[in-house]
């Protein structure tokens, strides 16, 4: 489902990032541990499509992201790939829900309000589903980006530092839910951290 | 992403709110001057359509004009109706109307006339007929609606153009006739014949033979020891203008004004007036596209990760530009339409002042020709304030801004 080759990327000031070849299929996870600066949130947005890489391929499905233009690849972004950011950014004008339904809208498909309200169920956030982004607690608001990354229905999904900001109970209960939620749900999961309290919780794992 | 847009200017209250209002104000400044001016411009013309020239005492031109044609100041004094038969019954004039006033009811000023007048604007009956005696009145529309009277009304007219005017109570009127809306002067007039003017103001040393049973006589009859207050005068050819003024400022003690001179001079005093608000409400509308421009530029700072959000949630950067640009636009209509009203607002604050002071109100309730204008001007606007910020919402690098979360 998800492979790479020859990764590499060079930042013009100077440091470059050579990254061993992934793959992943569907349902399966992945932890990538790493030092800060050692390139964890650099290989992230080559995956994500966000940067393009000096060299070598990012393969979703079949299709390479390397090679498809801007506008192509935000649509297959929006459609493909889920993020989970570490701080949990939301749009902070509307609700939950709301936000729910705009990653679906921006990824060019159409409501599904029943997917997003089992979603927010299944993660235990439905009394807060018409909420400001605000108004919630740090655990509520990862959770609720794990169902934003899930709600397009993607075929991976990505996170970055999940865990960073969170104290060891909530640490274990995101990284439970995280991959539970997102292979029960069929899709790859790979998560890039420096949190070493994740280490035993992935089967498979790789350090840069 | 309308309903985004919406939701994020909810979000920035207070900065959407002053935005909105200056906008508002600036809208509302052009409109309501706009509205007044055309109508001023339209009521005047209306008023002195046909007239030439006006004859009447030595004094102010311009109040001449303002008191024998718009019934709106107070007049220059009287003329002598031998000296007022020099202009009558001059070959380059074609008609004349005479006017004689100084007494008012109920606001209202009463202007002994003949019937040339009613002709000269068109006036046509509701009901009843003309004066065919003394002390009998014909309402325009606006009096007879405002002060509620209706045929075989009496009342007592009162001395001077005030409501506390001393009554002549030793004689009545009663209205014998009522106008169709004329849209003229005429409209907010009590108008009955010249003697009737006469015999209000008789004197016991005058004989009564003179003072009754004329009333359909026309100007050349009136009897050269009484005086009348002024004369609208219409020339036969453009000769008149040439000659006739000069001949009566010149050789005569009256004065000659001609309305359409005066009546520029005017505009021209006034139309400083409006231009100098006009260029207030365009700075006001330039102020808020400022307002517009840095409140979006503020707003995008804040919200620099939220774009870079959505980008990394599959829009595009023209949907980002679209976003930034839906907002000013949506700003810049919620305030054009609150311009709108405060235009409406001012107007009929103004009319309601206008008619209490001079009986002369303006309505204005369709979207005018200037207010469809101001419309894309607006939106012009909301387009050049969205901009840059918009360019910066497009040119988002995501990837670097995500990093620095």
């Amino acid at each position: 489902m998800l492979s790479t080759k020859d990764l590499s990327f060079n930042y013009p000031q100077g440091a470059t990032f050579s990254f061993p070849n992934l793959n992943i299929t569907e349902g399966q996870s992945l932890l990538v541990l790493g030092k800060s600066g050692s390139g964890k949130t650099t290989l992230l947005h080559l995956l994500a499509g966000l940067m393009n890489p000096a060299d070598g391929l990012v393969e979703i499905s079949g299709v390479n992201l390397v090679e498809l233009n801007g506008s192509k690849r935000d649509k297959f972004r929006g459609e493909n790939i889920g993020i989970v950011f570490q701080s949990a950014q939301f749009v902070r004008s509307i609700t939950v829900f709301q936000n729910l339904s705009l990653a679906r809208s921006l990824a060019g498909l159409s409501a599904n309000n029943e997917l997003a309200e089992s979603l927010l169920n299944e993660l235990g956030i439905t009394h807060r589903m018409h909420a400001k982004p605000s108004d919630l607690s740090i655990g509520e608001r990862q959770r609720a980006s794990i169902a934003r990354a899930l709600v397009t229905n993607p075929k991976v999904v990505l996170a970055d530092e999940p865990t960073s900001a969170l104290d060891d109970e909530n640490a274990a209960l995101v990284a439970n839910l995280l991959q539970r939620t997102v292979t029960g749900h069929g899709a790859a999961l790979i998560v890039v951290t420096h949190d070493q309290r994740l280490k035993n919780r992935f089967q498979n794992s790789i350090t840069l | 992403m309308l309903g985004l847009a919406y939701a994020n200017l909810k979000e920035h209250f207070l900065t959407t709110a002053l935005s909105v209002m200056l906008l508002a104000i600036g809208i509302g400044m052009v409109s309501f001057i706009v509205t007044v001016s055309n109508q001023l411009n339209d009521r005047f013309n209306r008023d002195i359509r046909g007239i030439d020239m006006v004859v009447g005492a030595k004094g102010s031109p311009l109040q001449l004009i303002l008191s024998a044609v718009y019934q709106i100041d107070n007049p220059t004094g009287n003329i002598p109706v031998s000296e007022a038969r020099r202009i009558i019954t001059h070959p380059l004039v074609k008609y004349s109307i005479p006017l004689s006033y100084g007494d008012s009811y109920g606001g209202y000023r009463i202007v002994g006339t003949d019937s040339v007048y009613l002709r000269h604007f068109g006036a046509t009956f509701s009901s009843g007929t003309s004066w065919s005696g003394s002390m009998e009145v014909v309402l325009g529309k606006t009096v007879a609606k405002s002060l509620e009277m209706s045929i075989g009304s009496h009342f007592h007219g009162t001395h001077g153009l005030e409501t506390e005017g001393e009554a002549h109570e030793e004689a009545h009127y009663t209205v014998v006739g009522i106008l169709n809306e004329t849209g003229t002067v005429a409209d907010r007039l009590i108008l009955t014949s010249t003697t009737s003017v006469w015999d209000i103001h008789h004197h016991p040393e005058e004989s009564d033979e003179h003072q009754h049973g004329h009333a359909d006589e026309e100007s050349n009859h009136y009897e050269d020891d009484q005086q009348i207050t002024a004369l609208l005068v219409k020339f036969k050819s453009p000769m008149g203008i040439m000659q006739v003024p000069r001949f009566i400022n010149e050789k005569t003690s009256m004065q000659a004004a001609l309305p359409a001179i005066e009546i520029n001079r005017l505009y021209d005093l006034m139309g400083i007036g409006f231009s100098t608000l006009q260029a207030i409400g365009f700075l006001i509308m330039c102020i808020a596209a400022l307002s517009v421009f840095i409140s979006l530029l503020n707003s995008l700072k804040e919200r620099k990760y939220e774009l870079a959000l959505m980008r990394s949630l599959g829009a595009s950067p023209t949907k980002l530009f679209a976003l930034v640009l839906q907002e000013s636009l949506l700003l810049c209509l919620v305030g054009y339409a609150f311009g709108i009203i405060l235009g409406r607002i001012a107007v009929m604050t103004l009319s309601t002042f206008g008619e209490e002071q001079f009986h002369f109100s303006i309505t204005q309730v369709a979207i005018s020709e200037i207010e469809i204008w101001l419309l894309p001007i607006t939106l012009f606007v909301g387009v050049v304030a969205a901009l840059i910020p918009a360019l910066r919402a497009y040119k988002t690098d995501i990837s670097t801004i995500l990093r620095n979360e």
